[in-house]
């Protein structure tokens, strides 16, 4: 396959970016699109010119690390993956190929395709735990009784990878999907009733402060999300929060 | 203000039970307007009702005048926020890959409501007020039908509601669901619910339309 790639350039946080394009020819339909870049990248280096820096690393979908904005979507055309898992035959010959970062005030550019994450990392600290003595003589977490539908929903909530496609995706930039998993699956557990109202008025403060948008429930988010978490985590999020508001 | 009255969820709680509001207020608009397709009679008795009782004008209608300023005041509040939380756009965003047009371009559809109420007062609300406390005219419980009617003979105006009406029915699509989402509403009914919300986005902003058109042609 010969493709041309429109990728964002960008020297660091303060400068200006802008879209450059590369042709790049004999790509294999087999190969992930991080690969591709990589071929991309190695024959940058051959010409002496700059590689594009982007973010990977366990490449198998699990860590949440890589991302992009791939023809307008996060993680590209296909659903349920991230952009390691994103293959080269989504794409046809001659296809061209517009790459930017993921765009938001809180996500803000580092260089080229790869952006400063960590306002997810300090939601998470405002109280995505739970507070277990870890001395020794801690409970079996498996002695305490779950409802098997909560188990699953809050393991489903668990499965978030805090990769930032829902605030990529969502044209208002919010975070509200991230952060009401994270929420969820500490409420819908025993262990994570304790601290359940602090926990989720501090995280959506924490998260109003970073300046992410307002969800306007467009389901973006759900859709682009690589775990498929669902809306109704928001939806649980916004109880949770009323009620807690009125506590 | 710190706490709940500047938490996002707050807003969008606010902007749900504004928007609610607002919906059961058509659904009584509606009822009244439709009156006038069969009896002149009915339609008069209501509309006098309305236009003369005390709870409804001194207590209802500056609560629902605050509804619709809470409303729209809110999205804009909304919008800016959202969009000051994206500074630098996508040069290529595909929006339709992942959610409704409906669903993106609320303030669109709202602004167009926002300026058909401006029509909508232009034509009853003002010459009411007016009718009623400015020029202190005796009480006509008659009026209110050929003066609505009357409304309707210009093509251009029916085809300005008729519009706006369009649009309320793209608003209500997506606004009048993501409410009860946006109050916490997922559960088994979930599912039933859209559907409800969907046909009366559908249905009662055709009523409106075919009362204006049924009008415009009864006018010709």
């Amino acid at each position: 396959m010969n493709l041309t790639l429109k990728i964002w350039r960008q020297k660091n946080a303060t400068t200006k970016g802008k879209l450059q394009t590369y042709p790049i020819s004999d790509v294999s339909p087999d190969m992930s699109f991080l690969e591709m870049l990589d071929v991309l990248n190695e024959e940058l280096i051959e010409k002496g010119e700059e590689p594009v820096v982007f973010d990977h690393d366990c490449r198998e979908g699990i860590c949440g690390t890589c991302s992009l904005q791939i023809n307008g979507e996060p993680h590209g055309p296909d659903r349920a993956i991230t952009t390691c898992q994103l293959h080269m035959r989504m794409f046809k010959d001659g296809d061209t190929i517009t790459i930017e970062p993921f765009r938001a005030a809180a996500f803000p550019v580092i260089k080229d395709l790869m952006v400063n994450r960590d306002s997810f990392e300090r939601i998470q600290q405002a109280g995505g735990y739970v507070s277990v003595n870890t001395s020794g003589n801690t409970q079996d977490a498996n002695s305490i009784p779950v409802q098997k539908n909560n188990a699953d929903d809050a393991f489903d909530a668990a499965t978030c990878i805090g990769c930032g496609a829902c605030v990529a995706a969502c044209k208002n930039a919010s975070a509200m999907l991230f952060t009401a998993a994270k929420v969820s699956q500490f409420a819908l557990l025993p262990q994570g009733k304790v601290e359940a109202t602090r926990r989720v008025l501090a995280m959506v403060e924490q998260m109003d402060k970073e300046g992410f948008g307002n969800c306007t429930n467009t389901g973006a988010c759900e859709i682009e999300c690589p775990k498929g978490i669902s809306l109704d985590n928001i939806a649980r999020m916004n109880r949770e929060y009323l009620s807690a508001s009125m506590k | 203000m710190g706490g709940i009255f500047n938490s996002s969820i707050a807003r969008k709680v606010a902007m749900a039970l504004s928007g609610l509001f607002l919906v059961i207020f058509l659904l009584l608009h509606f009822i009244i307007n439709f009156t006038s397709v069969f009896s002149a009679d009915v339609f008069n008795e209501y509309s006098h009702f309305m236009g003369t009782n005390v709870l409804i004008q001194f207590l209802l209608q500056p609560i629902l005048i605050l509804g619709v300023i809470l409303h729209f005041v809110l999205g804009f509040v909304l919008e800016y926020r959202n969009r000051s939380a994206r500074p630098i756009n996508y040069v290529r965003f595909n929006g339709s890959a992942n959610s409704s047009w409906m669903s993106r371009n609320m303030i669109y559809s709202g602004l167009v409501i926002l300026a058909f109420l401006g029509l909508h007062f232009y034509d009853f609300w003002i010459p009411e007020v007016v009718h009623k406390y400015i020029e202190s005219h005796p009480d006509d419980p008659f009026r209110y039908y050929h003066e609505t009617v009357a409304k309707f003979e210009s093509p251009v105006r029916t085809g300005l509601y008729v519009l706006s009406f369009v649009l309320l029915s793209l608003h209500l699509y997506h606004g009048f669901s993501s409410s009860f989402q946006s109050m916490g509403w997922a559960n088994k009914y979930a599912k039933g619910l859209r559907g409800f919300t969907v046909a009366y986005a559908i249905l009662i902003p055709l009523g409106f339309i075919f009362i204006a058109l049924y009008h415009y042609f009864n006018n010709v």
